[in-house]
């Protein structure tokens, strides 16, 4: 509860960094990574959401779900804030920026569906954080995701000069990349005493 | 597809359409809850109870759905069977509950099953939805138990089912294997195995 905002930076960036260490939106990191550019796009449009579903959600826990009695319409409220963010985000994107549209592709919908986005709002909820405190996490979440979307997209561009056996090109190459990059992330747990 | 048979429905999902191998679906707690065999049945049990239902309902209502209202909808039936299996499992078994942790509402965005009802159940009759909900299930449980297991057994040097040692070997744990690293490993590895299988059987067929 007593969470203060530096404690919930580092750890919303390092030490319980969402795809290394939480395995939330594994899906659209190994999905988008591929190029820096839509990794870039795709992180941004998840830090976006992440901060105003952290908002919203936050409003309609602590006033409407928690007051009434609601708790256990938590989770279904929470994905129907997501998707209607999410739909806002598509047509912004669209609008302003066509070709970005076109090579998020797929993912932009699938944000929905990102874990990433919904255990912000879970965790939020669960650990009674106040309302600076749920923002600021999901800012910091959102940052944890972009830099190492961007650490991965880096090293994957440069790896594909790389001559790999047949059977580990693509998803287990990415694998053994993401196996390095979360070695170095759990050992923050080290770093940081709790 | 006049010649499905219920058997090969259902093998289809556990070999040919494996929902982590093959399709790359739900990685997240394939990868998060492998801490432990018991973590992994729990929560494949728990995924395969959501996948029954909203397969069920999305195939028996598939006429009714309006093509352009459609994932709303299915993301409201699955939610209401993940709200289901959230409190059951928080009233009967408690510890598996605080293992899984915010793993089970997050069944809600497991593309796994909301897949399922937008490739499969939203086009076929209810029977062949119900088996296909099981093959795919079982493919989950298959991969999720392989996983676990591996990650058990080298992380802690045995392997605990229910309080029952199952297998011990005698190795210092290498405590890796539980950290996050290796799960990405672990399941690194076993894709490349199967990519390996795959192309040697391609080539076999050539």
């Amino acid at each position: 509860m007593e969470d203060s905002l530096f404690s919930i930076a580092i750890n919303g960036i390092f030490v319980q960094n969402f795809l290394l260490v939480q395995f939330l939106g594994l899906c659209s990191f190994v999905g988008v990574s591929k190029e820096t550019k839509s990794a870039a796009g795709m992180s941004a449009a998840v830090l976006f959401v992440m901060i105003m579903a952290s908002i919203a959600s936050f409003l309609i826990y602590t006033y409407l779900l928690l007051p009434m009695g609601l708790t256990f319409l938590t989770t279904i409220s929470f994905i129907i804030v997501i998707a209607f963010l999410v739909q806002l985000v598509e047509f912004i994107i669209r609008k302003y920026s066509p070709p970005l549209y076109r090579s998020l592709g797929i993912f932009l919908p699938l944000i929905t569906t990102n874990c990433a986005i919904l255990g912000v709002v879970i965790l939020n909820a669960r650990l009674d954080y106040g309302f600076v405190q749920s923002v600021f996490y999901g800012i910091t979440a959102g940052l944890g995701y972009t830099m190492v979307m961007l650490l991965m997209a880096a090293i994957r561009e440069k790896s594909n000069a790389l001559k790999v056996p047949e059977a580990v090109e693509g998803l287990p190459h990415a694998f053994f990349i993401t196996t390095l990059l979360s070695m170095a992330f759990v050992s923050y747990f080290q770093v940081i005493p709790t | 597809m006049a010649d499905m048979t219920i058997a090969g429905e259902f093998f289809r999902g556990i070999v040919k359409d494996n929902p982590v191998f093959a399709l790359v679906l739900g990685l997240c707690p394939t990868l998060a809850v492998t801490t432990s065999v018991e973590n992994a049945i729990g929560m494949s049990g728990a995924a395969l109870f959501v996948l029954l239902g909203s397969n069920t309902i999305v195939s028996a209502l598939r006429k009714q759905i309006p093509p352009i209202t459609r994932i709303p909808m299915f993301i409201i039936i699955i939610c209401t069977f993940v709200t289901i299996i959230d409190m059951v499992m928080e009233a009967y078994t408690p510890p598996l509950y605080e293992a899984l942790g915010i793993f089970i509402p997050l069944i809600v965005v497991n593309c796994i099953i909301i897949g399922r009802a937008e490739a499969y159940a939203n086009r076929n009759t209810v029977k062949f939805s119900i088996v296909d909900a099981f093959g795919i299930g079982a493919g989950f449980f298959v991969v999720l138990v392989a996983i676990g297991a591996i990650r058990e057994l080298l992380g802690t040097g045995e392997i605990v089912l229910f309080d029952l040692k199952l297998i011990s070997i005698p190795i210092t744990p290498a405590t890796f294997m539980i950290l996050p690293g290796g799960a990405f490993m672990t399941i690194g590895v076993l894709m490349a195995m199967v990519n390996y299988n795959k192309i040697r059987k391609a080539k076999k067929g050539a």
